[in-house]
């Protein structure tokens, strides 16, 4: 994941340090961030008020499942399923990333 | 050479506040023969062809461009992210609603402080009761809210105040940004540019908020580059992520870069694409074989690409010589006796500042430094 800012005279944002996600989590996008398609780019993208994230394939297929009905272990299963090669791992620390960038939401249980 | 992510559209100069560190160019009256509305769609539509996928719309105050609505809906249809950049007089609830129906993503309001008189004396207009309002009908639309505030000598020191103010109106995102010296700022940067006891102080409580909001809030915090020790790396590199389009249809690579000396590109003359690859107020320095030396054998030139070529330029004279900020460039005295300036005992703290006019060709009137905060102080 590597956030492109695009803001004016960006210098340095703040990072919250955030705290892990739990199996029952059901993540979904916030309200300010959006998932979309790059034609140009011919890739999935992810949309914040001043950042764009390109996103890779698995990364893409994550955030779809991010619908706030999908837990976290749900995601990362339906992920294994579909990559034997993305580790279990990655997924959470993906999904916690973004949660601690607040471009994900969680609602428990 | 990349694609460009986000369009900054400048729609308009014109301003009903006066700013004294307004990023907007001196010379406000070459920029009024502003794009019509389908000038604007036809930029949209080559931006987005050409990789741009978020639409800042900016100025001045763009509220003051009667089709606002339709250029949003326009990028909307696109599937451009929109983000609305505004002082937020004009602000109506019918325009809110006009704006939400058009499919406009994201509100950034400024203030110029918590404090009502502070911020109205900054702004150079009473203002600060109808933001106030208008981000409680951007909560109420159900927009994410940004709430903008240019830090400086005049209202640092109140940082933790606004930061409470931020929380008090539910924003979604506070962006702290230090001011950087171009256009008006730079013109009155020895009357804002802050001590360095006021940065740390603001640092700190900074640090804290972001601890106690991390679930809340976002805080970003735009740091001083004159107390840095390397340059920030301006814009992702030089026409490398973004380009800014003027309100009379100029492209630039940043919104800053208006009084370079190359020459001016235009969307009334060429395809966006075109002057994105070719015009030379994008070639000139792209990448890093521009670079002159410190910069050039430097292990951080791909990580702030030299600086700010505008900087450089103001300061130097010269927009490709490393950005003096950097306490390797062989300029970085210009930079530091500015800040010796700004934190010495016998600094004149009743600099004057100079706000920007509403519109080009009203005469220039210097007014008293903003009171301390609380103080009184006669209005701009």
């Amino acid at each position: 994941m590597d956030p492109t800012h695009t803001g004016t005279t960006r210098t340095a944002t703040g990072t919250p340090p955030g705290a892990g996600v739990s199996g029952s989590d059901r993540p979904r996008l916030a309200r300010h961030v959006r998932l979309a398609f790059c034609r140009t780019r011919q890739r999935k993208i992810l949309l914040h008020p001043e950042t764009v994230v390109v996103l890779n394939a698995s990364g893409a297929d994550i955030l779809e499942l991010c619908d706030g009905q999908h837990t976290v272990t749900e995601i990362v299963s339906e992920l294994g399923a579909r990559y034997q090669t993305v580790p279990e791992d990655e997924v959470r620390q993906f999904l916690t990333r973004l949660v601690a960038r607040r471009w994900l939401e969680v609602t428990d249980g | 050479m990349d694609s460009p992510f986000g369009l900054l559209a400048e729609l308009t100069y014109r301003c009903p506040l006066a700013c004294p560190y307004c990023s907007n160019p001196l010379n406000m009256a070459g920029y009024q023969d502003e794009l019509a509305t389908d000038e604007w769609r036809r930029v949209l539509v080559e931006a987005s062809d050409l990789g741009v996928l978020q639409c800042h719309l900016s100025g001045g105050e763009p509220l003051l461009r009667r089709d606002l609505v339709e250029i949003v809906r326009d990028a909307h249809d696109l599937g451009l992210y929109t983000n609305l950049i505004t002082s937020a007089l004009g602000l109506s609830r019918p325009r809110a609603e006009q704006l939400r129906a058009a499919g406009l993503d994201h509100v950034q309001i400024s203030i110029q402080s918590d404090e009502p008189t502070v911020s109205d004396r900054i702004a150079g207009i009473p203002s600060f009761r109808r933001k106030i309002e208008a981000m409680g009908l951007v909560k109420e639309l159900g927009w994410p809210l940004t709430m903008n505030v240019v830090l400086h000598r005049h209202n640092i020191d109140r940082v933790a105040d606004v930061l409470a103010l931020a929380e008090d109106v539910g924003a979604d995102r506070v962006e702290l940004a230090n001011t950087q010296y171009y256009g008006w700022a730079w013109r009155n940067r020895d009357a804002l540019l802050p001590s360095r006891a006021q940065l740390e102080a603001a640092e700190v409580v900074v640090r804290a908020a972001r601890e106690r909001l991390q679930d809340r809030m976002d805080i970003i915090y735009v740091i001083p580059d004159y107390y840095s020790r390397y340059p920030k790396p301006c814009m992702g590199g030089w026409a490398s992520r973004q380009l800014t389009v003027t309100p009379n249809g100029d492209v630039l690579p940043c919104p800053a870069a208006h009084s370079l000396p190359l020459p001016r590109a235009s969307v009334r003359d060429d395809p966006l694409e075109l002057i994105w690859a070719e015009a030379p107020v994008m070639t000139a320095f792209r990448g890093t074989d521009w670079m002159p030396e410190p910069c050039r054998s430097c292990f951080r030139r791909e990580v702030d690409f030299g600086g700010c070529r505008c900087q450089a330029f103001l300061l130097t004279g010269d927009a490709a010589r490393t950005d003096p900020v950097c306490y390797l460039s062989p300029d970085h005295d210009l930079v530091a006796r500015a800040v010796e300036a700004a934190n010495a005992d016998s600094r004149n703290d009743d600099l004057p500042l100079v706000p920007r006019p509403h519109r080009p060709g009203l005469p220039l009137v210097a007014c008293p430094r903003p009171a301390r905060p609380g103080g009184r102080g006669s209005p701009c």
